[in-house]
């Protein structure tokens, strides 16, 4: 039979390093801004109602809904269904270029009322954090994406897919980030 | 040695060697100045003994990366290199060219060699580290992109690894970036600004790169643990070191007429630089920790843990202390820079370079290490070099505080000058430390000579 230690962590233990430093620098960034903005609550919050908190909404949809299919991937491939794991890796890669496209057309807004870095102190942590997190959308799915073709490769089964778990711990890395995010910038008052 | 083109790294590890003599010896020349203010003048003055002493590290760290990348890619590509007479070629002409212009800078005044290389043309000269004529600078582009194009030759033809791609990352990126040397704007803030492009963007990006490569491949060459638990690593350290790395430039954006918001990314962004270095630490200790095989080169081993510990106290825990931008604004451009300049410097790339010849130098000569008494010579140098290294880092260090205190944070500030000759003692001491360190490099040239037992091993050992 075969018979595999039960492991703490799902995936390689080396994203799992990369994802805590990952959110040690988000994290840092994150008590930069709350720090800032108990000192320019005023400020903070004029300019918060700026933001476009509609599309942030949808962009936190679409990625929720993109990290729930990165789970059925991985659940198809537990149960050696390669077919279904890639199939689940390309909506999971389709919803988050829905949030590429969604958060450019909130950058174009933006850049285009003529706001950059150097606007305001609001400006700079929502356009630092906000395009920080971007690449990260980015990086995210080409990890995805060399999974997939991987996948359809047939490098992975039962057995053997370490490599979807990582993967798909990284995309969630990316998802948790964002929900912190988005309420931090968007919302809190 | 498995390729026999690898042999060429020998003539670029003899040359490094020679001009990091050189460094050290003008090192100790203007440590002298700083005490004895009109020593070695008119024949010396301060300002050229220092660009002689920077410019020949660049220099000579170069002939070490490109003697380490030669030696290397055929080894890891499993292949010969594409052109070993091109690398002959580039090793007279970057050697020709780097002796002119260090004489350059020695016989004639700097004003008179910009106008003999017609700076008028293209004024590249007269910025800190990239004082070379403007045509040096041509020759350097030429020299990078010929070794760019071999060593990119080999490995296309050959096999990737992860070492190999990542360091061939790097030296491209040496390239790149070396070409803003070339961009030289009126304004003062958009030339320090690009000036940062090659300067930081070398140090604390795409050498990294390279540094990591490097450690790791003599890792596994002395350990013997499986490649793809170091190539784990190796993408971990490289994807955090460029992180941290690239958006870390802003530590250098802070006072000098840029966009507030440097402050704050350059702030958050280097702080979190220490960390790729730290885990350069972990790494390789874990490496020889797991460590399949105890190799005769025991002196390698030494260098290669020396040199994650030193790039990891020099680079992230010096460079950490005076990166955040309030700090920053008292501390910039004082001693403290010269402290973490120094052990940065030689943690992270001299000790990279000699942990790559110390291993593989003997293996060029013939064998798999170094004799019993060269060893115990080399380690003996190892420790004098990084020991002098700490005690200078550290004399800097109590310099550097007392000056902020005095000339910047107190009340009534002090003039520079006025600070400078209360500074006396730390400087005396610091030259101490200096001839400290010479003396390890004499002795570290002296063990490549020495004669004695050789060490015994059992061959099938080793691949």
């Amino acid at each position: 039979m075969d018979y595999r230690e039960p492991k703490l962590l799902p995936g390689d233990l080396a994203i799992w390093l990369f994802i805590f430093m990952e959110l040690l620098v988000f994290g840092l960034f994150f008590i930069v801004y709350a720090v800032m903005r108990i000192q320019n609550i005023e400020m903070f919050n004029h300019y918060q109602l700026t933001l476009n908190r509609e599309l942030g909404a949808a962009n936190t949809l679409l990625l929720i809904t993109s990290s729930y299919f990165v789970v059925r991937a991985v659940h198809a491939i537990r149960v050696d269904n390669v077919k279904k794991c890639i199939y689940w890796i390309y909506a999971a890669l389709a919803t988050g270029a829905g949030f590429l496209i969604l958060k450019s057309v909130e950058y174009s807004d933006t850049f285009a009322a003529g706001i950059n870095l150097s606007t305001n102190m609001f400006y700079m942590f929502y356009l630092s954090l906000t395009l920080f997190h971007f690449l990260h959308v980015i990086l995210g799915m080409l990890i995805l994406f060399a999974v997939a073709i991987k996948a359809q490769r047939g490098a992975y089964s039962a057995q053997n897919h370490t490599g979807v778990e990582t993967g798909a711990s990284y995309w969630h890395m990316v998802d948790l980030v964002w929900i912190i995010l988005f309420p931090l910038v968007y919302i809190i008052r | 040695m498995k390729y026999e083109s690898q042999g060429i790294a020998k003539m670029y590890f003899i040359a490094a060697l020679g001009l990091f003599l050189g460094q050290i010896i003008f090192g100790i020349i203007m440590g002298m100045q700083y005490v004895v203010g009109d020593f070695l003048f008119p024949e010396i003055p301060f300002n050229v003994a220092r660009m002689v002493h920077t410019n020949l590290l660049i220099i000579w760290l170069l002939f070490g990366f490109m003697g380490s990348a030669y030696y290397l890619v055929p080894e890891e590509a499993e292949r010969e290199l594409f052109s070993p007479i091109l690398a002959k070629v580039m090793f007279w002409v970057f050697l020709g060219a780097s002796v002119l212009t260090i004489l350059g800078y020695l016989l004639v005044p700097y004003a008179r060699l910009a106008e003999i290389t017609m700076n008028d043309l293209l004024p590249t000269m007269g910025r800190e580290f990239l004082e070379q004529p403007t045509i040096t600078k041509i020759g350097i582009v030429i020299v990078a992109l010929a070794f760019v194009y071999n060593i990119g030759m080999t490995i296309l033809a050959g096999r990737k690894t992860v070492i190999n791609v990542v360091l061939l990352t790097g030296i491209i990126g040496l390239a790149v970036f070396f070409l803003f040397a070339f961009y030289n704007p009126h304004n003062i803030v958009l030339d320090k600004y690009f000036w940062w492009f090659v300067i930081h963007l070398w140090v604390e990006g795409v050498w990294e790169l390279i540094m990591a490569s490097l450690l790791a491949y003599v890792l596994i060459k002395v350990t013997g643990v499986d490649r793809e638990v170091i190539e784990k690593w190796l993408y971990i350290i490289v994807a955090m070191a460029l992180i941290s790395g690239l958006i870390g430039t802003g530590h250098h954006f802070f006072w000098i007429g840029t966009p507030d918001y440097w402050q704050w990314l350059g702030s958050i962004f280097s702080a979190l630089e220490p960390i790729p270095f730290f885990m350069m630490t972990l790494f390789a200790f874990s490496v020889v920790n797991q460590r399949r095989r105890d190799h005769p080169n025991k002196a390698a081993v030494l260098w290669a843990l020396g040199t994650a510990v030193m790039a990891f106290l020099g680079a992230g825990v010096w460079g950490f202390m005076h990166t955040l931008a309030p700090i920053n604004y008292y501390t910039h451009g004082t001693q403290i820079t010269a402290a973490h300049g120094h052990m940065a410097f030689y943690g992270a790339y001299v000790m990279v370079v000699l942990t790559m010849i110390s291993y593989s130098m003997p293996i060029m000569r013939g064998k798999k290490a170094a004799n019993e008494t060269a060893q115990k010579l080399e380690i003996w140098a190892f420790w004098l070099m990084t020991l002098s290294m700490v005690g200078l880092t550290l004399i800097l260090t109590a310099a550097g505080v007392m000056q902020v205190f005095l000339q910047r944070f107190s009340e009534d500030p002090l003039p520079f000058m006025v600070v400078q000759d209360e500074l006396k003692n730390f400087y005396w001491a610091r030259e101490i430390t200096g001839i400290g360190f010479l003396s390890g490099l004499f002795l570290y040239l002296y063990s490549f000579f020495a004669k004695g037992k050789e060490v015994e091993f059992e061959e099938e050992q080793l691949d």
